[in-house]
């Protein structure tokens, strides 16, 4: 393992600010065996840490982000200058408290945001990798993760937690290495992407691919970026993300700097101007070949297959504290198939807790302010804080 | 979900001072269940039995509960309970799983108290069950002077409002559980003080007893 600035495509300026996270290499002596059959190697990931580290390595949470998600959870992102994706939960005195817990998170690999991924430089051939990078699962996102939580010192994890595709990892973290895990809390997920999810992924897919600045995933070496393609695929998942009573409240059918309709293709409705600004600023941060390849991982997805056929399977014995969380609203990870996971724990006797909080937010609930959310996980957390030994700091 | 369940939801958010007040019909299920063991309390409500429980006998807590607001304010509290019903959920659960499932004054409101009575010996070693006692004798003279349905205090709703939809006596209770090839390890009745009444024929049993709570097994 080699502390070292990540790798990243020469051409790509808008990464730079970047480099000032925490990464390191792994990978270089014996490459990482992925589920496609590739051994991938030298990698690096980034991560940021938040909080300090106890003397017995026992405050540890692992936070997994989601689809466009990173390493970022809270203060300012470097690249948007925004709050991070979790500042609402992530701090001093915040349910994942940062006075008591050391909070890790690590860009996925595949990922854009300075782990390797198919905008990075293929050491093999000096060139980027774009889609001669290998097809990676969540299950190889998770192997990386553990060789750099290992690589930390840490031997278990308190917690490890994360909506959506971050909440498939939590799954795969608790399936696969039951005793690095004292507490898991899958958020809004699910332990299968559903056929509606992979069909709104493909017509992401088919959005970038579609865009001549994709250059067969060769733009970065053209000189190009698919902006249009990205942005359409962020524009249909955005509208996954939320929900139609969310969109009402929102926007309506209010019209945007205008007082009638004009007749013509602008964005006359608040909605359309706001998907458009979504799409554009998500460009702005976000590679559009790391988009095919994370949306890959969650729809290859299937935590029973990769048991037997049989979700229980994955969690037999398990020691692991679960507290399953979904949002009534949410249609992309409803409620149903959170349910069929708390099922599967039930069949093997695990501790589980479940919860649905009442959001009329959709799938984004878990970003937001839910304050029935934040005290849910924050009693659960000290529950199991308990349990555990961990008292103050 | 206790249909019957007087403590109000803001009792959820105290804390450690309260459990001296444990229900009585609580107090004596949490009597008969040996320090250490594995619990499933379904229909755990806000959960005071469960903590009172998991920090004076030190047992392996588990709850399930139908209103969702309940479940919350439980994981809230740093127990582990599940949003469930028991009439549809407890098959899940495999054989054995537990050392003792608990069902407090919610049996008369499931929608299958056999089928349930039946899971609960199917997936703990023992069943505790407790259930207001319709042999009672106000409800005996409520229903003989009144000739409408009894509002006790242990039953407090008129039959259109009322969630308990199978309603049973103790003697009731006592011929399911023989044509359903259960034992019966320990009955206690409370009277209508709350205090256990010492009555030791079914007969008076049913008849002084307001509530009442069975052990029971099946091998």
């Amino acid at each position: 393992m080699v502390m070292d600035r990540p790798r990243i495509a020469a051409n790509d300026a808008r990464q730079v600010e970047v480099e000032r996270g925490l990464t390191m290499e792994f990978g270089r002596d014996t490459p990482l065996l992925l589920d496609c059959g590739v051994a991938l190697g030298p990698f690096t990931l980034a991560y940021q840490t938040y909080g300090e580290l106890n003397a017995d390595r026992s405050n540890a949470i692992l936070v997994c982000h989601a689809l466009t998600g990173d390493q970022y959870i809270a203060g300012t992102h470097p690249v948007t200058g925004k709050p991070g994706w979790w500042s609402l939960m992530v701090g001093p005195g915040l349910p994942l408290d940062t006075e008591r817990f050391f909070v890790i998170c690590i860009n996925v690999l595949g990922g854009c945001m300075g782990s390797t991924g198919p905008k990075s430089v293929n050491p093999a051939s000096g060139e980027v990798w774009a889609l001669d990078f290998p097809v990676i699962t969540v299950a190889d996102m998770v192997r990386a993760q553990k060789l750099l939580i290992d690589q930390l010192g840490i031997e278990k994890l308190f917690c490890v937690t994360g909506g959506s595709m971050g909440g498939m990892q939590v799954l795969e973290w608790a399936a696969k290495y039951p005793d690095k895990v004292f507490a898991a809390v899958p958020i809004a997920t699910a332990a299968r992407h559903t056929a509606q999810n992979i069909a709104f992924h493909e017509v992401g897919r088919q959005a970038i691919m579609a865009d001549l600045d994709w250059c067969g995933g060769r733009y970065l070496s053209e000189g190009k970026n698919p902006d249009r393609g990205l942005a359409v695929a962020r524009m249909t998942a955005h509208i996954t993300y939320l929900s139609e009573p969310a969109l009402h409240r929102k926007f309506g059918r209010r019209l945007q700097d205008r007082h009638s309709l004009t007749f013509g293709f602008e964005a006359d409705f608040q909605v359309e101007s706001y998907l458009r600004h979504q799409g554009a600023s998500f460009v702005q941060r976000f590679d559009a070949n790391s988009y095919l390849y994370i949306t890959r991982a969650m729809d290859y997805f299937d935590l029973a297959q990769e048991h037997g056929g049989k979700l229980a399977n994955a969690f037999r014995d398990t020691p692991v504290r679960f507290c399953v969380v979904s949002f009534t609203s949410d249609w992309l990870f409803p409620t149903s198939e959170n349910r069929d996971i708390v099922h599967a724990l039930n069949a093997c006797a695990a501790d589980v807790s479940f919860v649905e909080i009442a959001s009329d937010a959709g799938h984004d609930a878990f970003l937001l302010h839910e304050p029935e959310f934040s005290e849910t996980l924050a009693g659960f957390i000290a529950g199991c804080a308990e349990h555990r030994g961990l008292n103050g700091r | 979900m206790s249909a019957l369940d007087v403590a109000s939801p803001a009792s959820a958010a105290t804390g450690r001072a309260e459990r001296a007040a444990l229900r009585p019909d609580l107090a004596l299920i949490a009597e008969m269940v040996a320090p250490g063991a594995r619990v499933l309390d379904i229909g755990c409500s806000d959960g005071a039995l469960l903590e009172f429980l998991a920090q004076e006998r030190g047992v392996t807590a588990r709850g399930m509960e139908l209103s969702q607001r309940n479940v919350n304010a439980c994981v809230t509290r740093g127990l582990s309970v599940i949003q469930g019903d028991a009439d549809t959920d407890l098959v899940e659960y495999p054989a054995g799983a537990f050392d003792y499932a608990i069902l407090s004054l919610t049996l008369q409101a499931t929608r299958d108290p056999r089928q349930v009575l039946e899971q609960m010996v199917r997936i703990g070693r023992h069943a505790i069950v407790s259930f207001p006692n319709f042999g009672h004798w106000r409800v005996r003279l409520h229903l003989l002077f009144h000739g409408c349905m009894p509002v006790t205090e242990a039953l407090p709703e008129r039959w259109y409002e009322t969630p308990n939809i199978h309603l049973c006596t103790v003697k009731d209770f006592i011929g399911l559980c023989r044509d359903c090839g259960i034992e019966i390890e320990e009955a206690l009745v409370l009277n209508d003080r709350q205090h256990r009444a010492a009555l030791n024929t079914p007969h008076l049993a049913n008849l002084f007893g307001q509530k009442a709570i069975f052990r029971l097994k099946k091998d």
